[in-house]
C-alpha cells in the first residue's frame, strides 16, 4: 500500500485552477520528484500535503488516512511530516540549535537535553556542527538550506516534502545536499520534492512526475520521462529547460 | 595574528578622513557658539526680559524648589512604571485579540477594534477628567477613589490602545511563512504565536514602543489635575506663593532630564535595528 495517496485533489486561487484533479501514489520509501513549469502548482501540492492549504476538493491519505477530513488534528499530521521551504523560513530570532529544537521540546515533549543532543548530531550530519549557536542570517544559502532540512528530520518524520532544495546552492553544495538526501532515501525515508534540476531529479528520483495544466501528466521513472518522454508537452517543456 | 600593516595608500586615506573630521567638528563649535550668542543677544535685549527672567529664571527661587519638585517627581516615576507594565500587559492583550481568528472570536475581535479606536480618540486629558472625577462621584462601595488611581488607571486606558496597535502592526509585519513554517513542524496555532511571532513582532516594534513610553512619562505629569501632589502640582503650589513660575521651569527640567535616557535608549535600539537610514542590519 502506498504511504502518500492523493485522489483528484483540487486547490484553486480565486480563478487560478492551480490542482485539477490531482492523482498522485508515494510508496513507502519512494522517492517521487515533481517538475514542471514555474507557477504549475509544486510548491502548492507540497503545502496541500502538509495541510499549510486546504484543498478544495479531493483527497490526501497518509498511511490510509484521510488527512483532509477536517476531523483530522492537523497539527499531529504536521508534526509527522517534514518539510523543507523554497526560502527556507529558520526563525531569525533563535539560534541554529534553537530552530531544530523548538519542535521537539514543544510539540513532542522531548526533554531538554536530549532534543539538544539529538539536534546536534543532526547538525553533525548536515555538516553545521560548528554553527548551532550562530543565528540564521549569519549562515550562507547553503547552510540555512541544510540547517532547515535538519530541522525538518529532527522529528523523524515518515514523510519528507522538499521544495527546491537546490536552487540557492552552488554545484559543490548542490552535491553535498545530494548525498545527504541519497542517505536519507537508503534508511527508507519516503520523499517527495520538487525541482528545476533534472540532474538532481535524475539522480534521487526513483519516479518523475510532470506536473501540467493541474494535472500530473507524465509519470514513470526517470530514464523514460526525462530521456524518453511520450507526451509532446513535457518534451517542450525539458527542451526549453536544457537551452 | 595578521602581519599586515596598512599601507602607503591606506595611511595617507586615514589621515586625510582625520583631517576632514576635526574640520567639521571646528565648524560645528563654531557654529553652535555664534547662534547661541545671537540668540541670547536678541532675547536679551527685548525690553521684557529684565521681567521674564526674574519670574522664570530664577536661581535661588528654583533651587529653593527643586527638593519639592523632585519629590512630586518620584510619584511620577512611581505612576510611570506600574502603568508601563499594566499598558505592555493590556496592550498586548488587545492586540492578540485583534488578530485572533474564528468565529468565537467575532466579539473580541470587535471589542478590541472599538477599544483602541475610541481611546485612540480619546484626549488623555478627557480621560482623565472622567475617571478622576467621574467615578469617585459615583460612590461606589469597594471602589478605590484615590485621585492617583484613577489618573494612573486614565493613563493604561488610553496607553494600551497605542501600543495594541503597535503590537498588531509587529504582529503582522512577520511573514506568513514564519507561521507556515511553525504550523509545519506541528506547532499549534498557539505555539506558534508564542514562540514565534510574539518574539519577532515585539523585537521588532521595540523602538516605536519605546518611543511611546517617552510620551508616558511625561503624560504621566497631566494627572495633576486631579490635585494629585506630583512634579507639576509641586510646581503649582510653589508657584501661587509668590507667582514666580521658576518651578514650573524647575519640573520641566527634571522631565527632560528624566526623558533623555530613555530617548537615548530608543535611539540606540532603532540603530541597531537597522530603523534608521541604509543599511538593512539584523532584524
Ligand atoms: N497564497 C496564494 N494565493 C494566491 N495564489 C497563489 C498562492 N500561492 C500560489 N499561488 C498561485 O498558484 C500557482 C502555483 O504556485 P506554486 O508556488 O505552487 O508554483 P510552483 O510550481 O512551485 O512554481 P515555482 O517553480 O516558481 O516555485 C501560481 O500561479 C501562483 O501564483
Ligand atoms: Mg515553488
Amino acid at each position: 500500500m502506498s504511504l502518500l495517496s492523493l485522489r483528484g485533489v483540487r486547490k484553486v486561487y480565486g480563478e487560478n485552477v492551480v490542482l485539477d484533479g490531482f492523482d498522485l501514489d508515494v510508496d513507502a520509501g519512494e522517492c517521487v520528484v515533481l517538475i514542471g513549469a514555474s507557477g504549475s502548482g509544486k510548491s502548492t501540492l507540497l503545502r496541500c500535503v502538509n495541510l499549510l492549504e486546504t484543498v478544495d476538493d479531493g483527497v490526501v491519505e497518509l498511511a490510509g488516512v484521510d488527512i483532509t477530513d477536517p476531523r483530522v488534528d492537523a497539527d499531529k499530521v504536521r508534526s509527522g511530516i517534514g518539510i523543507v521551504f523554497q526560502s527556507y523560513n529558520l526563525f531569525p530570532h533563535l539560534s541554529v540549535l534553537d530552530n531544530i529544537t523548538l519542535a521537539p521540546i514543544r510539540v513532542h515533549g522531548v526533554r531538554r537535553d536530549v532534543a539538544r543532543g539529538r539536534a546536534l548530531e543532526m547538525l553533525e550530519r548536515v555538516g553545521l556542527a560548528d554553527k548551532a549557536t550562530a543565528k540564521p542570517d549569519e549562515l550562507s544559502g547553503g547552510q540555512q538550506q541544510r540547517a532547515a532540512i535538519a530541522r525538518a528530520m529532527v522529528n523523524s518524520p515518515q514523510l519528507m516534502l522538499l521544495d527546491e532544495v537546490t536552487s540557492a546552492l552552488d554545484p559543490e553544495l548542490v552535491g553535498e545536499v545530494l548525498d545527504l538526501l541519497r542517505e536519507l532515501k537508503s534508511e527508507g525515508m519516503t520523499m517527495l520534492l520538487c525541482t528545476h534540476e533534472m540532474a538532481f531529479a535524475r539522480d534521487v528520483a526513483d519516479r518523475v512526475c510532470f506536473l501540467h495544466q493541474g494535472r500530473p501528466l507524465e509519470v514513470g521513472p526517470p530514464a523514460q520521462v526525462l530521456d524518453a518522454p511520450h507526451e509532446p508537452r513535457t518534451q517542450e517543456f525539458l527542451r526549453r529547460i536544457r537551452t | 595574528m595578521s602581519t599586515w600593516t596598512p599601507s602607503e595608500l591606506q595611511r595617507e586615506r586615514i589621515a586625510y578622513r582625520r583631517a576632514r573630521a576635526r574640520r567639521s567638528t571646528l565648524i560645528a563649535v563654531v557654529s553652535s557658539v555664534v547662534l547661541i550668542a545671537l540668540v541670547a543677544v536678541g532675547i536679551g535685549s527685548t525690553p521684557g526680559w529684565p521681567r521674564v527672567r526674574a519670574t522664570f529664571f530664577d536661581f535661588h527661587r528654583g533651587w529653593e524648589a527643586l527638593p519639592i519638585v523632585a519629590q512630586g517627581l518620584w510619584l511620577n516615576i512611581r505612576v510611570m512604571l506600574i502603568c508601563a507594565v499594566l499598558i505592555v500587559i493590556f496592550g498586548m492583550t488587545l492586540a492578540i485579540m485583534r488578530t485572533l481568528r474564528g468565529p468565537i472570536f467575532f466579539p473580541l475581535r470587535v471589542f478590541a477594534a472599538a477599544y483602541t479606536d475610541v481611546f485612540r480618540g480619546l484626549p488623555l486629558l478627557l480621560v482623565i477628567f472622567l475617571l478622576g472625577f467621574g467615578v469617585p462621584a459615583l460612590q461606589l462601595r469597594g471602589l478605590p477613589n484615590q485621585a492617583v488611581i484613577w489618573g494612573g488607571a486614565a493613563l493604561v486606558l488610553t496607553y494600551s490602545s497605542y501600543v495594541a496597535e503597535v503590537f498588531r502592526a509587529g504582529i503582522e509585519s512577520v511573514h506568513p511563512s514564519q507561521r507556515a513554517a511553525a504550523r509545519s513542524l506541528g506547532l499549534t496555532y498557539r505555539q506558534t504565536l508564542r514562540f514565534v511571532v510574539l518574539p519577532q513582532a515585539v523585537r521588532r516594534v521595540l523602538p516605536p514602543l519605546l518611543n511611546d513610553f517617552v510620551s508616558l512619562q511625561k503624560d504621566s505629569g497631566l494627572i495633576a489635575v486631579l490635585g494629585v501632589i506630583d512634579a507639576i502640582r509641586a510646581a503649582q503650589l510653589e508657584t501661587a506663593e509668590d507667582f514666580n513660575f521658576t518651578p514650573y521651569v524647575v519640573a520641566g527640567l527634571l522631565f527632560v532630564a528624566l526623558t533623555i535616557p530613555l530617548t537615548r535608549l530608543t535611539d540606540y535600539v532603532a540603530r541597531r535595528q537597522g530603523w534608521y537610514g541604509g543599511g538593512g542590519g539584523p532584524v
